[in-house]
Formats: structure tokens, sequence, C-alpha cells
């Protein structure tokens, strides 16, 4: 009994998955996502979780139920109440406000660093990887000092070079994390390009440009995609590192470093005040991983998937 | 003087392909190897030429340095190769650009791998379309489709709309040369179109790439290491050898009656069902390494004919009704097939 349900809907997974294969491509996106996230239940719940922070972060006006710097010398340091749900400051900030506040600067610090490492890393390993020679050389070889040298310890020369802010911090970090993402697409483009559809599409008069575009990069991005999600994480760290020392962020505007900094002097007269922020950067931080660790599997050949 | 031109220019207008005297030398972390070594044959219009030999004997060589597909900085490629009026030797890149999948176009050997896996076939082909035709994306897809249901795939539209990887290997052959054929060029370069195919379906495609080649007027370049399709196919065939053509004729000339003993040994291994218990024969040794290639006749150290003379450079010379690059072709007397 339970052997034949289990063939019949084995035979019906893959006439499904025959016909979404068939479909025109824009509603294959959408059935293709749904089935994913239906038996990929960590992408689902970090996924939603993100999707829920990215929206938090854009309409934190309307729901911050105090302005974020508003000081009220009143109520130092509460504990989570009715009034004050995470509880306030030293300076008597609604503590729930700055967090959703902060959210904002944490996610735009990681999209900037990530945007800027992407924006630099993918042309510059696709281009070195398909011309090859001493171009290759030299540029791999620059690639390699930048990657000695740590990115937070970057980052905090920059600032010092261009004035401290969350923007020049994050720029450095970007820069930093450029020689990353363009090694691995440089690995993956002499992989691609070697390949026999490469080579085919040249026989039928495909332009370098043509090839590079069409055929290397959307075969070469795939790793990239993973790393990408996992940097988003290595770069909110590195965000709220760089508030916690005050070079991002600049007070009175909240970050989520900036207010575990704060947190931190009064930590034995108000425990509570530190979890708020920890729980959030340890929470982004671990949505952004295990994103990244689903999208690995997803995309890993050699993986068989159970649907 | 005019006597000499006009039967020289008659020759040429009948043919599709010119090669003369090509040389092939590619690099490798070692250095430079030369890999073929002065080539010349011609391909005529609607014909079916068969090039074989064993592995690595320069017949995938000779099919990529026509469309000029080896990396620039490793290959190193002199001679002719006379194509519609240009030398494609030394044509510009844009010009092979514009020759590649409209007038000359490859059928790779390994379908699996040959079509790009994150673009739809149907894109695929129409991409080929658009970009020798400038037509609009709906009339290049348009004739994908019709191009996939001229190599008999029973639902095009439905199938223009897959990933290669729905694909079975004999489905995606098919869509190669749906792919080949959709610019109808006037010769196809067919490198073991089979090679990597299930032996049941490999005559239905070899039939199909026939059938379409002639409704279009393509002439092929069948290579192959079947010398029995060779047989049943071709019109002339060429037999290469260590980056040399050591035999060339008319297939039945050939077949019946091989001048050279690497073309014999290569008939005696077909594998004959008449034949009873005598084991599958095959030719002692292996070809020749590139880098120590023997003095002479380079199939020297794998024949059972071989003499003193032989260690000399041997030309390729007309030997009873074709082109056989052996010395001694004239005295021995080659077991063939009966036509």
């Amino acid at each position: 009994m339970t052997d034949a349900t289990n063939n019949n809907a084995a035979v019906r997974a893959s006439a499904e998955r025959a016909a979404v294969a068939a479909l025109p491509r824009q509603e294959s996106v959408a059935t293709w996502l749904w089935n994913w996230l239906k038996h990929d239940k960590r992408a689902a719940i970090s996924i939603t979780y993100l999707a829920i922070l990215v929206i938090a972060a854009i309409l934190a006006p309307l729901f911050a139920p105090y302005d974020p710097n508003e000081q009220n010398l009143m109520d130092l340091l509460m504990p989570p109440s009715s009034a004050h749900w995470l509880g306030t400051d030293d300076l008597g900030r609604d503590t729930f406000s700055r967090l959703l506040y902060g959210s904002y600067n944490a996610l735009y610090a990681a999209g900037l660093a990530v945007g800027i490492a992407v924006a630099i890393g993918v042309p510059v390993g696709v281009v070195i990887g398909f011309v090859g020679g001493w171009i290759d050389e030299a540029v791999s070889r620059v690639i390699d000092a930048i990657l000695a040298f740590p990115p937070l310890v970057l980052a905090v020369a920059v600032t010092g070079a261009l004035g401290i802010g969350l923007t020049n911090a994050m720029i450095a970090v970007g820069f930093s994390f450029a020689p990353v993402i363009a090694r691995t697409m440089r690995a993956q483009t002499l992989v691609v390009k070697n390949a026999v559809y490469v080579e085919a599409a040249t026989g039928f008069g495909a332009s370098r440009a043509h090839l590079i575009v069409r055929h290397i990069v959307p075969n070469a991005i795939q790793p990239v995609i993973v790393e990408i999600t996992l940097m988003l994480a290595v770069a909110l760290l590195a965000e709220a590192g760089l508030s916690f020392l005050s070079l991002g962020v600049q007070p009175p505007e909240s970050s989520w470093g900036g207010m575990l900094a704060r947190a931190y002097h009064y930590v034995e007269v108000a425990p509570a005040q530190m979890l708020a922020p920890g729980f959030a950067i340890l929470l982004t931080a671990l949505a952004f991983n295990t994103l990244g660790e689903s999208i690995r599997v997803l995309l890993d050949p050699t993986i068989k998937k159970k649907r | 003087m005019s006597a000499m031109a006009a039967p020289a220019e008659a020759a040429a207008s009948n043919r599709i392909l010119e090669i003369r005297d090509l040389n092939l030398s590619l690099r490798d972390d070692h250095g430079w190897v030369q890999v073929l070594n002065d080539v010349s044959f011609s391909v005529r219009p609607n014909e079916i030429l068969g090039m074989v030999g064993e592995s690595g004997s320069g017949k995938s060589m000779t099919a990529l340095s026509i469309l000029r597909l080896h990396a620039k900085r490793d290959a190193q490629l002199s001679g002719q190769i006379q194509f519609d009026g240009h030398n494609l030797a030394t044509a510009s890149e844009g010009r092979m650009r514009r020759i590649r999948g409209r007038h000359v176009s490859m059928i790779f050997q390994e379908p699996m791998s040959a079509l790009d896996p994150v673009f739809t076939v149907g894109e695929q082909i129409a991409e080929t379309v658009r970009r020798h035709f400038g037509v609009s994306r709906k009339e290049a897809f348009e004739r994908a489709v019709a191009a996939l249901d001229s190599v008999g795939i029973a639902s095009p539209r439905t199938c223009a709309g897959l990933y290669p990887m729905a694909l079975s290997g004999g489905m995606r052959q098919r869509v190669m040369i749906a792919m080949a054929l959709v610019c109808e060029p006037k010769l196809l370069l067919a490198d073991e179109p089979t090679t990597a195919l299930d032996v049941t379906i490999q005559a239905q495609i070899m039939d199909l790439l026939l059938e379409l080649a002639q409704k279009t007027g393509t002439s092929v370049l069948l290579i192959t290491h079947d010398l029995g399709l060779v047989a049943e196919t071709c019109d002339r065939v060429i037999t290469m050898y260590a980056g040399q053509i050591v035999e060339e004729g008319r297939v039945r000339d050939v077949i019946s009656n091989p001048q050279h003993p690497y073309t014999a040994g290569l008939m005696r291994s077909i594998p004959d069902a008449h034949r009873p218990r005598g084991g599958l024969s095959s030719i002692a040794g292996r070809v020749p390494s590139f880098r120590n290639m023997p003095e002479g006749c380079r199939f020297r150290p794998r024949c059972e004919f071989v003499e003193a003379a032989c260690s000399q450079t041997q030309r390729l010379t007309e030997t009873g009704g074709h082109l056989v690059r052996c010395h001694r072709a004239r005295q021995l007397s080659l077991e063939g097939a009966p036509a």
C-alpha cells in the first residue's frame, strides 16, 4: 500500500517537474521558488526572517513607538515593560525603536559592502580568468596582497584617512571583500571557459563579449551567489564591530553595534540591554548563513535532491 | 600559361573547401608540438567526405583548424584554408565569426556537454539565427521551432522551452544537428557525431544527419573511427595517422583495395560477424607521441612490412587510383573488404 502510494507520488512528482520545465519562464520561477521553500524549511524560515527585517528597516518610522533619539532622563536603563517593550538605554531612549532604526543601518551597511565587492569582484574575476596570461598573473598577485590584509584593519585605516562614518567604513570593507569574489569568479571562469558549450558557442559565431555575458557569467556565478549570502553576514558583523569601536554609525543615530557598545558599560546595572542588539546581530547573521548554506545545497549538483 | 590556369580555376570552383599544406602547432606546458603536418585536401559540393584514424591522429584538430577554434595564444596555424574566396587561416576574427555557424557549422562529439545548461534549447538555436540573420526574437524562435521539427522531434514547441538537462543524449544530438543546419551552411564538420550515443540510435541520428545535409545542399566532413560507417555513407575517405594524411581516395577503391598498411590494419580491426572465432584483430603498438616522431614513415614502428627505405621521408603519391603515403604501396598487396 505504502509502496504503491510512494510510486504514485514519485510518478506524479516527475510529471510535475517536466510540466514545470515546459511552462513559460516567468511562471516557472514562482513555482520553483515555492517548491524549494516548501521542501527546505531552514531556507523558508531565514528568508521569512530577512523579509520581515527588510520591511521593518524600511518602515521603521511607521512601526517605532518612540523617536529613537528622544531622550527621557526620567526613565534610564529601564527593564522591558509595556511602555518600553525592550526597556530603555542609559539616556532613556526606547530600545525597541532604536533597534528598528538600527536594522536599516545594518542592512544598508551589509548591502553596500557586498554590493561594492560584487561590482568590482565579478567583472575583474571574469576578465582575468577569460583573458589569462600575464594580465591574470599580475592581477592575481594584487588580489593575493589585498587578501592578506584583514578587512577590519583596512576599514579602520580608511576611516582614519577619509573620515569616520558608516559609508566610508563599509566602502573599505567592500574593497577588502572584492578580491574574495574576484578569486572565486576567476576560478569558475577557468572551468567554464573550457566547457564544450563555450567552444560550441564560439563555433556558432559568438563574439567574446557575447561568450562572457551570455555563457560564462551565468554558468560561473553560482558559487558567487552562495558567497554573497555568507559575505552579508560577515559585513553585518563588520558594521557592528566598527560601530562598537565608534568608527561606523555616529551618535545619535542608532546601530546594533553602537547599542551593544553603550549597553556594555552598564552590563551590571541593566544586563537586559545587551540582549536586544546582541540577538539582533546573532539572528541576522545566522539567517544569512543558513540561507547561504541552503542555496549551496540547492545549487550543488552532487547533492541529491529529495524532491 | 593560360592553358594551365583554366583547369585549375575550374577545379577551384568545383570545391567548397580547399586546404593546402596545413600545419598546426599547439603549445602545452612543455612547449610547442606540431600536430598537423602538411595536410592538403578538398571538399566538393554535396559531398560526404569521411576522415578516419585512431584517437590522436589529428582528425579533430583538422576540423577545429577549419573553424579556427584553437586558443590564439596556444596555436600556430600555417598554410591555406580556402573557403568561399577567403583564406580562413589568415582571415580576421570578425570574418570568422560571420562564417562560423552560418557557412561552416560543427557538430561536436559530446551532445551532453555541447549545449549551455542555463538556457533553453530554443533560445540557443534562436541565438544563432539572430546572430547571423538579424531577425526579430520572435521570428528567430519560430525558425528554431521549425528546425527542431525538421530533426524529427515530436513536439518541437514544447522541446524548445526545455533545458538541455531534460533531454536524452539522442535528443540533444538532434538539437545540435538542428542548430548546425538551421542556417543552411555550405559545409558541416561532424566530429564523431554518434560516438557518445547508444548503439540503437546511432543509425537513426546518422541517417537524419545525412538526409538533412542532402536537403540543405550541405557538404559534410564526417570524422569517425568507424570504417563501416564510412563505407556505408561517404563518397571519399581520408585516412589520417599521426598528423598526416596517409591515404585518400574514393571509398570503394580504398575499402576494396587499401594501399597503406595502416588503412589495411584499420579495416582488419572492424569486427566481422561472418568471421568465426577469429577474435578481434588490432594494430600492435600505439600512435607515437608528437614529441618523438620517428624519422621517415610515421607508421614504421608498427608496420609489419617495414624495411630500411621506410626511414626516408614518405610522400603522398598517386598509387592504384588513389593517394598513398607509402613507397611500398605498389609492391604490397593488402587485403581489403569485398566492395
